[in-house]
């Protein structure tokens, strides 16, 4: 058969089977957004709404309240009243700006540590012996097998005074009176970065199991002592898992609320408890519902200037 | 541009001549037995598990010398440099630069610059910070640093390329790059390990005489591996054929072609026709050679320094270009091979025909074509007849 006995239709654009993949290709890329309005845009503005509203002793305990009956005046009415005194409060009231600052930096710290911990054990595991890693991936997956707040709560059994670290210091002698270890900031740190350790190692091993280590042998036969070669050549190199690491921890502790409650001392400043706090003891549900819009943005910042850098890099790339 | 460039380079060698108080093509310091080689590697075997890579290999390079590496895929090319450059410590043997034993060593600290099978480009760096890195290591001043980057740029032609980065490079443009960046810390010894595979002809052939010239000006020694046989011959002082992790010879280029030591090398470097037989009678330093065929003699010169006595079974290595085609059986030739034409390969320069004897064996004979027309050429099914003369013919016992 000749090209030109084939039919008109059969070419390539209006052939029968092409339809379906163009109906895809065109709903496939909406998903991702429809998800997001429906669990993601839809709450937030719902919450908004709320933290522009005032706190009252009633069902739903805020006004104003939208009475869907009057149709559209009631809607209008209701927007009328919104103000942004929520906010006005929040920025004056020191409580709340110490709390936005310590959970940045509770969260920067954590970061940092679970960078300087879960940098070397994502290196060794991506320099070892290729039948191994899978083993080693699973371990660090491991933990995930049993209860987040099992896990909390066995570190309270490790740290508290009587429990298995002070038993064990002081019956080698190393110190004599228990330490106070839970209810302070270091146990909140212990338990953060315990937690948040995989959500490091992972994208970290990812991007070093990738790496091409022929480049640091040409590092060094260009005269690049071995630790030089690391900050030249591996650290530019591992910058994406980094950064993937480092925002994958960062933002959740940020907004961490389980572990500052249960290892966390009455006085340890942490947004997401100043946010339960409102929410549950004071019923503040507009105050509650403004920290949260904050905590957002809060976190949001850094996603910002990630994904700025990330284009900027790329486009000088091109 | 070329002509200036063999100027140039003609300049260099006579320099150099003068340096050294002899014109380079009797640069040998190997045949010298008071010569001190420089890099030394005695008896170096590198076993990978029971894998035998490296197997008790001898090998001396001499300063100044421009010595290649040729062999098969896997033979230990790669290993053998990486040893040197100090990425794999020997099993066992040692290995000498110098006067130094360099086991124990670290990569960094050894006079000795790799160029990378591999290319091992840093993909963060563009290509000016690619090829200063390692002057930038020896911390010499910035303006020195510029002004050797510009100057290797220019050599390898990629000045409008230095601020790209290696994924926006071609090919054989990442393969100058990675050049440039071992050439441009001017080492006491060189290692390229491949370091014109991915280049056009034209550019390789370029390439390969600004590296010689390179080597003779500044006085570097190279060892340079490569698969291209014609490379080989055109750059260096000595070829090493391996095989397996030994060395099957050594010599200059000439030498290797013309006089291999064993069938290995003689089919590894260039075409080669193998006819085999055994010694009939020696006279005079001829052989008369009964071939296994059946089909007759052959006189062939008895190499010198090689024992060699009646009745062993040897065989007689013939280049294409060295035999003689003829229609008609020539009077009194004393080496005849005789059958008819199976294919014709014409090249330009050269037009290749394989000749099939009675016996079934293809012979590949070379004919330069001096003329651009030729009356009655040979086609395919003619009868010919093939001579050669008896000091074309080398005689391998291995
Ligand atoms: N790290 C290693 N572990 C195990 N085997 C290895 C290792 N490095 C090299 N080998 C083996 O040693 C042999 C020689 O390798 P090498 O890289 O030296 O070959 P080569 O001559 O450079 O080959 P090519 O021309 O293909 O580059 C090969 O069979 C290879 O599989
Ligand atoms: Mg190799």
């Amino acid at each position: 058969m000749s090209d030109n006995a084939l039919p008109a239709t059969q070419t390539p654009e209006t052939a029968p089977f092409s339809r379906t993949p163009r109906l895809l290709r065109a709903v496939v890329p909406a998903l991702p957004f429809l998800w997001l309005l429906i669990f993601f845009l839809t709450p937030f503005a719902i919450v908004f709404r709320m933290s522009l509203s005032q706190p009252a002793t009633a069902q739903p305990p805020y006004t104003p309240v939208i009475d869907w009956a009057q149709g559209l005046a009631g809607l209008w009415a209701a927007l009328g009243e919104l103000n942004i005194d929520n906010f006005l409060l929040l920025a004056d009231d020191y409580l709340y700006v110490a709390s936005a600052f310590s959970s940045l930096r509770m969260a920067a710290v954590s970061t940092l540590l679970l960078l300087l911990i879960g940098f070397p054990m994502a290196y060794a595991m991506a320099k070892a012996p290729e039948n191994r890693r899978p083993v080693l991936l699973v371990l660090v997956i491991l933990p995930f097998w049993t209860s987040f707040l099992i896990r909390v709560y066995a570190w309270i059994g490790i740290l508290k005074p009587e429990g298995l670290l002070n038993t064990v210091l002081i019956s080698l002698g190393l110190i004599d009176q228990p330490l106070q270890i839970v209810n302070t900031d270091i146990a909140i740190f212990i338990g953060v970065v315990y937690c948040y350790l995989p959500f490091m190692v992972l994208p970290l091993y990812a991007t070093l199991e990738k790496m091409d280590w022929t480049l640091i042998e040409a590092a060094q036969d260009l005269g690049c002592p071995p630790w030089r070669a690391f900050w030249r050549i591996t650290v530019p190199l591992a910058l994406p898992g980094i950064a993937a690491g480092a925002l994958l921890c960062f933002i959740p502790i940020v907004g961490e609320y389980v572990i500052p409650e249960l290892l966390g001392g009455p006085d340890s400043l942490m947004i997401g408890k100043t946010l339960s706090d409102e929410f549950f003891k004071n019923r503040d549900w507009p105050l509650a519902s403004a920290v949260a819009v904050v905590l957002l943005i809060i976190v949001v910042g850094p996603v910002m200037v990630y994904r700025e850098l990330e284009t900027r890099r790329l486009e000088k790339a091109r | 541009m070329t002509e200036a460039r063999t100027e140039a380079r003609t300049e260099a060698r006579k320099r150099d001549s003068l340096a050294i108080g002899a014109v380079r093509r009797d640069f040998a310091p190997w045949l010298d037995p008071h010569a001190k080689p420089l890099i030394r590697f005695d008896q170096v075997t590198k076993r990978f598990g029971d894998f035998v890579a490296v197997d008790n290999l001898t090998l001396h390079i001499y300063e100044r010398e421009f010595f290649c590496l040729l062999g098969p895929s896997g033979c230990g090319k790669t290993t053998l440099m990486r040893m040197l450059a100090g990425f794999e410590e020997p099993t066992q043997g040692k290995i000498v630069l110098g006067d130094q034993v360099v086991s124990g060593i670290p990569p960094h600290r050894r006079p000795v610059n790799m160029m990378f099978q591999s290319y091992a480009l840093f993909p963060h760096m563009n290509v000016e910070k690619n090829i200063a890195f390692g002057l930038v290591q020896d911390g010499l001043p910035k303006q020195e640093i510029a002004d050797r980057v510009a100057e290797i740029l220019r050599l390898v032609q990629l000045t409008p390329f230095a601020r790209r980065k290696p994924d926006q490079l071609s090919g054989g443009q990442r393969q100058r790059v990675a050049l440039a960046r071992a050439l441009v810390k001017r080492p006491k010894v060189l290692l390229l390990d491949e370091p014109l595979g991915a280049l056009d002809k034209k550019l390789r052939e370029e390439t390969q005489f600004e590296l010689m010239d390179l080597q003779v000006n500044l006085g570097m020694t190279f060892l340079v591996v490569t698969h291209d046989q014609e490379e080989a011959m055109t750059m260096a002082d000595r070829i090493a054929v391996m095989d397996r992790g030994t060395i099957r010879q050594i010599a200059p280029p000439g030498q290797v072609y013309e006089q291999p030591a064993s069938r290995y090398v003689a089919e590894f470097i260039g075409d080669v026709n193998i006819i085999e037989g055994r010694i009939a009678a020696s006279d005079a330093g001829r052989l008369r050679i009964a071939r296994t065929d059946g089909e007759g003699e052959l006189a062939i010169e008895a190499p010198p320094g090689v024992a060699t006595q009646t009745g062993q079974e040897i065989a007689v290595a013939l280049r294409p270009e060295k035999l003689v085609l003829h229609r008609e059986p020539p009077a009194g030739a004393q080496n005849l091979l005789s059958g008819e034409i199976w294919d014709i390969g014409y090249l330009g320069d050269w037009t290749i025909y394989l000749v099939k004897l009675a016996s079934g064996q293809i012979v590949r004979v070379s004919r330069a074509n001096a003329s651009r027309f030729v009356e009655q050429p040979l086609t395919w099914d003619d009868k010919v007849h093939i001579t050669f003369a008896p000091e074309a013919g080398v005689l391998l016992t291995q």
